[in-house]
């Protein structure tokens, strides 16, 4: 049996109220407050699609499934952070996958992650390997636009394969057709979206029952054996009228999280489907459905075995651990709508020797530290020589990845004199669970969050940008864990 | 066997300039400044000077780099002028590496000088440095205030001390080195201040103040070392003479091991224990008359009582508090000022500590001189806590 073998998402913890979006503007477009309710997922200044990605995925290995085994890596995003560097290999780093790992991005789309199912499990059967697929979003929008009120920041995954099958795929369905709801020109940053009736009466209406009924005949089902109907579509109770034309009870219409995070783009789909799995039981039916370029629909059933799965994080726990933002000139700088003194101490340039990256790719991208074998003595980052108070010892360290451990605080501090896009800067000495100690950035922190003794856990980021070269550097960072 | 340095090396002559924000001055004003301080002081001309070393730290926001800047300044007789850097601690390896020409006897007489010009990268602070092109991808861009603000956060957290009694103690430390630098003209600040000042003040790296952040300053100062035969051929008296000289450099262990526990200095504790034995201290708390200690902010000085052995662990907030370190207390410390007060030139900053003892044991000191000190100890400390450069120099009368 071919199918999926893990499921998790990520959403990042900021959610930005509407109603501070529409207060800000107004003046300016007193229309949008109809749709200034609930909030919207927002990544941190630190997060972008590749971030939020390794997170998600990372939601996967902490749920049980062995890096080890992952054969390809798919990676769908409208708004990857590098146009021409491979995104999928940052992710292939930062999640220690072994170096013959196919790793391709998806581009191109907001509907295309769920529809790479077939794609990802044809080579999962082939390889006899585990596909990953993950997607992850982080659009702009115009200020003052329903966009900027609509869209959310998060990412998804699904890992497909062969052994110990959560949720079987029966059947898939796609329809691709040039019909423009929404666009982006490359090297432009927003969309420009049709009306929306035009697209929710000719588009919507037209292909997505298409794909449905489609699908339940591949998979020789009638409508009523759909248990749970994933639909996360952005015009209200389109999901209902879609259920009613293809006769699927609309009681079983999965719970849209527009209110709570947005639309999240290539993600969205994703992100109600990895909550659907959660929530499912062994035999139960999910139908999820993808549109935009046409549109896909794909139907899952829950094997017995679901019920030993977990993801590290669940969707439901991730919305709990939301922290409302209100500011709303916070959210523009965050996503460089906004261009703040930086002050002279912002000034110092950030390039970044691809060569020295490359050559510690492990250690940045990784978080590998190396461990001695004769005393167990840690080093980050790893040495050619390992020291403790007995002396010196050569060539003794073997890898030793510090990304999945946790730590505690020995000491830190907050500063507001230096540069930082979200001051205060707080950093200090992270002492390693088995070994090891960082002096590192904390993040997702507020003034007094972190103290010496916290017990913290590391999360992939965005250590720097680049502004002069448009060159984003990464690394690991450490946040409290009772957050 | 070696047997170190002391009463090897004699100072000739010392001169500083005067420290602050000095608009009016170049980088090459203030070496000139006191350099010609300390040639007039010393009593020799530049054809007497044989070898040449020369401290300064942010050399791109100041005199550029290499030993050229020192030699053309001052006009040097085309003597080796070779730079050395050690973070803030560069000044006395200037005077270490000065004092260790001497002592080996290849030279008669060594000049170190120490520069830094601060004041013009447009705003205030250190300046930001460059780390290389591997460390900035992984280390947090740290500045000084924030690194050494964790000393609070470890010695609160190990020694149980609340945070308003430490921040009380340490603002007692900024307290007592604004009244020392007010009766010193050479000091960058001059003002007192108040506990109400002080703990009232902008917060600038938690729990660190303002007035827990030494100065930012322009100034150079300049040492002039002989063998103590020499010294005496020139005719100075009191002979005064290195009693010990010792650095400590930390080698990974504080930042990568989870052995330091993050509330004192690994290496001062070290420089420390070799200086004392190198200049036969027993007892510090007793021998030593009076130090000038890296005090770059509050919280460093209090560790670093404890360091030094002049308070038991977990009680310098405690000696702090009960006045042992000020200009009446048992062992006076920064009595010009300090970093806090003089001001901190990085480059020349050990040899400003240097000076003050000079002064002292010259019975030069003006209205802040001691009554009779005899062993004056310097503490220059470059890096932060958990990594760094820490070197001690004891100084005192020959064969006193």
């Amino acid at each position: 049996m071919t199918g999926i073998v893990g499921f998790g998402a990520y959403l990042p913890r900021l959610r930005l109220s509407r109603a501070s979006i529409y207060e800000a503007n107004k003046w300016f477009a007193p229309g949008l407050k109809g749709k200034a309710k609930g909030t919207k997922a927002l990544a941190n200044w630190d997060e972008d699609v590749n971030t939020m990605a390794v997170e998600a995925c990372r939601n996967i290995f902490g749920g049980g499934q062995s890096r080890e085994t992952v054969g390809d890596l798919y990676h769908c995003s409208t708004t990857h952070p590098f146009a021409d560097r491979l995104n999928a290999g940052i992710l292939k780093e930062a999640l220690r996958l072994t170096d013959d790992t196919n790793a391709f991005d998806m581009a191109g789309s907001s509907a295309n992650a769920v529809n790479a199912a077939p794609v990802a499990m044809a080579s999962a059967k082939a390889s006899g390997k585990v596909s990953l697929v993950v997607a992850a979003d982080s659009r702009r929008a115009r200020a003052a636009s329903a966009a900027e009120l609509s869209y959310g920041d998060g990412a998804g995954a699904l890992a497909f394969g062969t052994d110990n099958v959560l949720a079987e795929i029966l059947s898939h369905s796609r329809s691709t057709i040039d019909f423009v709801d929404q666009f982006r020109q490359a090297g432009n940053d927003i969309n420009y979206e049709w009306e929306e009736r035009w697209v929710r009466d000719e588009g919507v209406a037209s292909f997505v029952p298409k794909v449905i009924t489609d699908a339940l005949s591949k998979a020789g089902l009638d409508a009523s054996a759909i248990d749970k109907f994933v639909f996360p579509v952005r015009f209200t109770r389109m999901d209902a009228k879609i259920a009613k034309m293809t006769g699927i009870d609309p009681e079983r219409i999965a719970a849209p999280l527009h209110e709570q995070i947005g639309d999240t783009g290539a993600a969205n789909t994703m992100i109600h489907l990895v909550q659907a799995l959660e929530e499912a039981g062994p035999g139960e039916t999910i139908l999820a459905v993808e549109f935009g370029g046409g549109a896909s629909a794909t139907i899952l059933r829950m094997t017995e075995r679901c019920k030993l799965y977990a993801p590290h994080q669940s969707v439901s726990a991730l919305l709990e651990r939301g922290k409302t933002e209100e500011n709303y000139t916070k959210f523009l700088s965050f996503k460089g709508q906004l261009d703040l003194d930086k002050g002279m101490r912002g000034e110092q340039d950030r390039k970044a020797a691809l060569s020295t990256l490359y050559r510690h790719r492990k250690s940045i991208l990784g978080f590998v530290a190396g461990k001695c074998r004769e005393t167990g003595s840690v080093s980050f980052p790893p040495t050619r020589f390992s020291y403790d108070l007995q002396g010196a010892l050569l060539d003794t360290q073997e890898d030793y990845p510090l990304a999945d451990r946790r730590g505690r605080v020995l000491s830190c501090s907050a500063e507001a004199l230096s540069y930082y896009p979200a001051p205060p800067h707080q950093y200090g000495q992270v002492d390693f669970d088995g070994g090891g100690r960082v002096l590192m950035e904390f993040t997702d922190v507020d003034p007094g969050d972190v103290e010496a003794g916290a017990e913290v856990e590391m999360v992939f980021r965005v250590k720097d940008r680049d502004e002069r070269r448009n060159f984003t550097r990464y690394f690991w960072k450490a946040t409290p864990l009772s957050h | 066997m070696a047997k170190g340095i002391k009463d090897k090396v004699a100072i000739l002559g010392m001169g500083c300039s005067r420290f602050g924000e000095r608009w009016d001055a170049s980088p090459e004003d203030l070496m000139v400044e006191a350099y010609q301080e300390a040639m007039e002081d010393a009593g020799i001309s530049p054809s007497e000077l044989e070898v040449g070393y020369f401290s300064t730290h942010m050399s791109d926001v100041g005199t550029g780099r290499g030993g050229l800047p020192m030699a053309i300044a001052l006009r040097l007789p085309n003597i080796g002028v070779t730079r050395v850097e050690n973070f803030c601690a560069g000044g006395t390896e200037a005077f270490r590496a000065a004092a260790y020409a001497v002592a080996a006897g290849v030279c008669d007489i060594a000049i170190a000088v120490g520069v830094e010009k601060l004041k013009d990268t447009g705003y205030g602070g250190l300046p930001v440095a460059q780390v290389g092109a591997y460390i900035p991808q992984w280390y947090p861009a740290v500045v000084a205030p924030a690194n050494f603000a964790q000393l609070a956060s470890a010695y609160s957290a190990k020694h149980r001390v609340d945070k308003d009694t430490l921040k009380r103690a340490i603002a007692h430390v900024s307290i007592k080195s604004h009244d020392n630098g007010s009766k010193n003209p050479k000091a960058h600040l001059r003002n007192k201040i108040t506990e109400e000042q002080v703990l009232n003040a902008p917060m600038v790296a938690e729990p660190l103040g303002l007035f827990d952040c030494c100065g930012v300053s322009d100034g150079a100062a300049v040492v002039i070392l002989a063998r103590p035969e020499i010294a005496k051929a020139h005719g100075k008296s009191p002979i005064i003479a290195f009693k010990a000289l010792q650095v400590a450099t930390s080698n990974g262990w504080e930042m990568q091991s989870n052995d330091w526990d993050g509330s004192y200095v690994h290496t001062a504790r070290i420089a420390a224990q070799r200086a004392y034995e190198e200049a036969g201290v027993q007892n510090p708390r007793d021998e030593i008359s009076m130090l000038e200690v890296h005090d770059c902010f509050s919280i460093t000085e209090l560790v670093t009582m404890e360091d030094l052995q002049l308070s038991k662990d977990s009680e310098g907030y405690k000696d702090v508090l009960d006045g042992r370190f000020d200009a009446e207390g048992e062992n006076p410390c920064q009595i010009d000022g300090g970093l806090k007060c003089f001001g901190h030139p990085v480059g020349a900053s050990g040899i400003r500590m240097l000076y003050e003892m000079y002064l002292q044991l010259n019975g030069r000191a003006g209205d802040r001189q001691l009554t009779d000190p005899r062993l004056g100890l310097t503490h220059n400390l470059g890096g932060q806590p958990s990594q760094n450069v820490c070197s001690i120099s004891i100084v005192g009368h020959l064969d006193g």
